[in-house]
């Protein structure tokens, strides 16, 4: 099913021989040429590394810090100083089994005869887009990515480039986040309309948690935020790096009866279990792009469901593909079907990569 | 409009009673007039909408999508209205909107009209005006308003709510008991002004005016084979289904009227009637001639029936009156959110109270199960006023129309006789190039005598061969008339028959079909006028 299956790595685009342009005395090399899908994911033959390995690997570049892009027990690991310290907090101080080489945005450094530099994705604090430049070919690997302001991590940079990799994690049209400002204004309403309930809601601990905690600061919010254990070390290393996210103290099981009327940031996963139990009179409120789905929300036993992604929408995602100006576009994970027609209509070079690994609920 | 959609937003997620309830308290004190009315008038699914067609919302997106996008989208989404929520390409970018406007003030209506303006013109724009309408609409909503004005123009909520729920939350907004809500709920209208300044005490409770109007009947589906297991004697009431006019007699503080079952007002046909009801109530029953204990059959009614101002000779030779077997107003008071069994009681005792002459109560026929049911059926004795039995589910309201259920009729088996075809006459429309009216009569001595005509009961191919057989059989034409041979032979069914000083023969056929035609049956053996004599009641 997807060439990430195929033993001994595949091939990428239709053409698996050698291509070079036909221009006289152009020596630039197809990136597809040097670019493979292997189990353990995206790898540079030249530059014997991978980006955003599933499994240990010996060199990794490392987009961002969410778990499904940055493992622990690579060798040699580059990536941004807060992606360094993400992985840290995360891993321990002995993630990485040989060296960590902290990159900042825009800075490039050579691997094994390839040219890699990180440039800002604006998906978390600390998130890239990965740049990729061998025989005078470019190809950018966006890992996750959005278009809209968020406080805590610097804006996406469009990269021009010869081949531009792309998620589709929200790639159909029925996805179009509205403005966070107006899902914090309904958060805010319900605690007002419900005082007496503890609202409890679900994010992920890294990049929503303390989006969402910034975004109802500058709402006006200016009470003691409770955070599940899973937040805490994240909220600290958040706040080391510059970021305020105002008052906040951990549920213990002494304070959680008395939160009633306050806010309580959990991840998902904790929504519905025993831990939520101690709470009093929980309104369960979830953030996430997924929320727009309403059978999907009333499934998830949602009462307040807010519209908030750290992902593109559609219209950013084909923005995007406009802003970058690549001819070529790969498309990783989410619904890539719909992409790559979008892309094909746009007049692009569209294929899907058929990554696996990489799952609609994950980070 | 805002707000409402904001209140549907919460209330489809909302699991508990208690929420919703503090939903719809917050809405209510928050939302000023008329735009709260119509929200419950779209709540309590009392608004209608008939031009506001899932196929119009279909065509408007079609129009704007690219075809292989909106399939993947409403194959990921599923529902249709909530994918066109989502997909509808909005001119207004959804992240301009104003972030910080306040979620209850007025002021945050100001993008999208009011939601009065809305409903007003969802219900009055032309069908042809609608849809431009519509999508300039969409055009400048959110995904959730979007959601929310296709689900009000489609009226399908499901977002939890009763229209029984609603009562309660609009009576402990005005901190008055259920049952007032509801017993002026019937007598308000949309968009309860009068009814939102009583509960929040500015006004006494609306004068709810007996009007002078037809209500829509309930009506009953036929009992078929397949339904008579559900006949129990503790689900299903019984009582005779009588040969009668169904209809609803009126009499409030303004006046009274008699309607018949399609709503004609027939007041001046049957003044002594209008006279009857001596109580102010809304009945539903059967029009017959009554004398005393005598119930008058469908023939003697025909005397009265069409003459408009009866003299008094007329009427003190057919007396009209009401066997009544429901009750849809008592007092001012719509009763018909009762049960069937509440009802009847109620009208039991009114009538008991108020003894008017010439109405009466169908009286409830107490069977213990199915066989005896049947055996009641089968030995009716005065099958001239009686055509069936009716079953009524005892804990049935009165709703408008055929429902499934709650209601059937059980007919009594028609009657037959085997005639002989002596005329044929060519039919009318599709069928007027086939002879497809039939003149039948029976044996008197050597005579045959016609007693009645049918058009209807065959089908399309044996009217074929009827028409075939009419043209080779005819001894003789009179215009579109032909007269044929005395040789075919006819089952005839028929619901009753009456003596009738109009027809030759002496008597009328109610309802007369061809049930089957006997081309096996040599024309000497057709029945003779004794077995219609011997079906006569
Ligand atoms: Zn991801
Ligand atoms: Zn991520």
């Amino acid at each position: 099913m997807s060439a990430s299956s195929r033993d001994g790595g595949g091939f990428l685009g239709a053409e698996p021989t050698k291509s070079v342009c036909h221009e006289p005395r152009c020596r630039m090399t197809h990136p597809r040429d040097w670019i493979e899908v292997r189990k353990e994911g995206v790898f540079c033959k030249p530059g014997g590394f991978f980006i955003d390995p599933m499994h240990p690997a010996e060199i990794a570049v490392v987009t961002h810090g969410h778990a499904d892009h940055a493992r622990a027990g690579h060798g040699d690991v580059f990536a941004t100083y807060e992606t360094l310290a993400i992985m840290r907090a995360r891993y321990g101080e002995t993630h990485a089994t040989i060296a960590e080489h902290p990159l900042t945005h825009g800075q490039a450094v050579d691997i094994n005869g390839v040219k890699v530099s990180l440039h800002p994705a604006g998906h978390i604090l600390g998130s890239s887009q990965a740049r990729l430049e061998y025989n005078g070919a470019t190809i950018v690997f966006s890992g996750d990515y959005k278009r809209r302001a968020d406080p805590t991590c610097v804006p996406f940079e469009p990269v021009p480039c010869d081949v531009f990799v792309t998620e589709a994690t929200f790639a159909l049209p029925v996805f179009r986040h509205p403005p966070l400002e107006d899902e914090i204004v309904k958060l805010l309403t319900s605690l007002r309309q419900f005082p007496e309930r503890c609202h409890l809601v679900g994010v992920y601990a890294l990049g929503k948690c303390q989006r969402m905690m910034v975004a109802m600061r500058r709402a006006g919010y200016g009470e003691t935020i409770y955070l599940h254990g899973a937040m805490v070390r994240l909220c600290e290393l958040y706040r080391d790096f510059g970021i305020d996210l105002g008052p906040w103290d951990l549920v213990t099981p002494e304070n959680a009866k008395t939160l009633a009327g306050k806010i309580v940031l959990c991840p998902p996963s904790a929504l519905q279990d025993r831990w939520s139990r101690k709470l009093p009179d929980v309104l369960t409120v979830a953030a996430s792009g997924w929320m727009r789905i309403r059978a999907r929300a009333k499934q998830k036993g949602v009462e307040l469901p807010l519209v908030v992604s750290d992902h593109a929408d559609w219209d950013e995602l084909l923005q995007t593909l406009s802003d970058v100006g690549a001819p070529e576009i790969w498309v990783t994970h989410g619904r890539d079907d719909a992409l790559v027609y979008a892309a094909q209509q746009m007049g692009l070079k569209a294929q899907a990569l058929h990554l696996i690994g990489y799952e609609d609920d994950s980070e | 409009m805002r707000a409402f959609s904001r209140l549907l937003e919460r209330l489809y997620f909302e699991p508990a009673t208690s929420g919703k309830e503090r939903l719809l308290l917050d809405y209510f004190a928050t939302t000023p007039d008329p735009d709260r009315g119509f929200a419950v008038a779209i709540i309590a699914d009392s608004l209608s909408l008939p031009n506001f067609k899932r196929g119009m919302v279909l065509e408007l997106i079609r129009a704007r999508t690219d075809p292989h996008l909106l399939a993947m989208s409403q194959d990921y989404v599923g529902e249709l209205s909530e994918t066109v929520a989502h997909l509808w390409p909005s001119a207004l970018k959804e992240r301009s909107v104003s972030a910080n406007e306040d979620s209850t003030a007025e002021a945050s209506e100001g993008r999208l009209p009011p939601l009065s303006d809305v409903v007003h013109n969802l219900r009055h724009k032309p069908k042809a005006d609608l849809p431009a309408y519509v999508a300039d609409l969409l055009d400048c909503m959110t995904s959730p308003e979007r959601w929310a004005l296709l689900k009000i123009g489609t009226g399908s909520l499901r977002i939890g709510v009763s229209a029984r729920l609603l009562k309660q939350v609009l009576a402990k907004y005005g901190n008055q008991p259920v049952e007032q809500v509801e017993t002026l709920w019937h007598g308000v209208d949309p968009p309860y002004e009068d009814l939102f300044a009583w509960l929040e005490g500015r006004a006494d409770a609306p004068v709810v005016h007996e009007k002078l109007t037809y209500t829509p009947v309930m009506l009953a589906h036929p009992l078929e084979e397949k339904d008579h297991r559900l006949i129990l004697p503790e689900t299903y009431a019984a009582e005779w289904k009588y040969d009668g006019i169904r209809v609803q007699v009126v009499h409030s503080a303004i006046g009274r009227a008699l309607f018949t079952r399609t709503a004609d007002d027939i007041s001046h046909t049957f003044p002594d009637v209008l006279e009857h009801l001596n109580f102010h109530a809304v009945l539903d029953g059967e029009l017959l001639v009554l004398r005393g204990d005598d119930l008058g059959t469908f023939n003697d009614l025909q005397q009265r029936l069409g003459r408009k101002s009866p003299s008094s000779k007329l009427i003190k030779e057919y007396p009209a009156g009401i066997i009544a077997y429901d009750l849809l107003m008592l007092e001012g008071e719509d009763v018909r959110s009762q049960p069937y069994a509440a009802r009847r009681a109620l009208l039991q005792a009114a009538l008991e109270h108020h003894q008017p002459a010439g109405i009466r109560m169908s009286p409830d026929l107490r069977y213990k199960d199915f066989a005896e049911l049947e055996s009641f059926r089968g030995s009716v004795d005065n099958a001239s006023v009686i055509e069936g039995v009716m079953l009524k589910r005892r804990d049935s309201a009165y709703v408008a129309g055929r429902p499934t259920g709650p209601w059937y009729k059980w007919k009594i088996n028609p009657k037959l006789v085997d005639a002989v075809l002596m005329y044929a006459q060519r039919g009318s429309g599709k069928r007027s190039s086939f002879y497809s009216d039939f003149t039948f009569g029976l044996w008197k001595g050597n005579e045959l005598l016609p007693i009645g005509k049918a058009y209807f009961g065959f089908t399309d191919a044996e009217l074929k061969e009827l028409d075939k057989w009419v043209r080779h059989n005819t001894l003789q034409s009179f215009g579109p008339v032909r007269e044929v041979r005395k040789d075919l032979v006819l089952e005839v069914a028929f619901d009753a028959v009456h003596r009738s000083t109009r027809h030759k023969s002496g008597y009328a056929l109610r309802f007369p079909r061809i049930s089957r035609i006997r081309w096996d049956k040599p024309a000497q053996d057709a029945d003779r006028m004794d077995a219609l004599e011997g079906l006569l009641t």
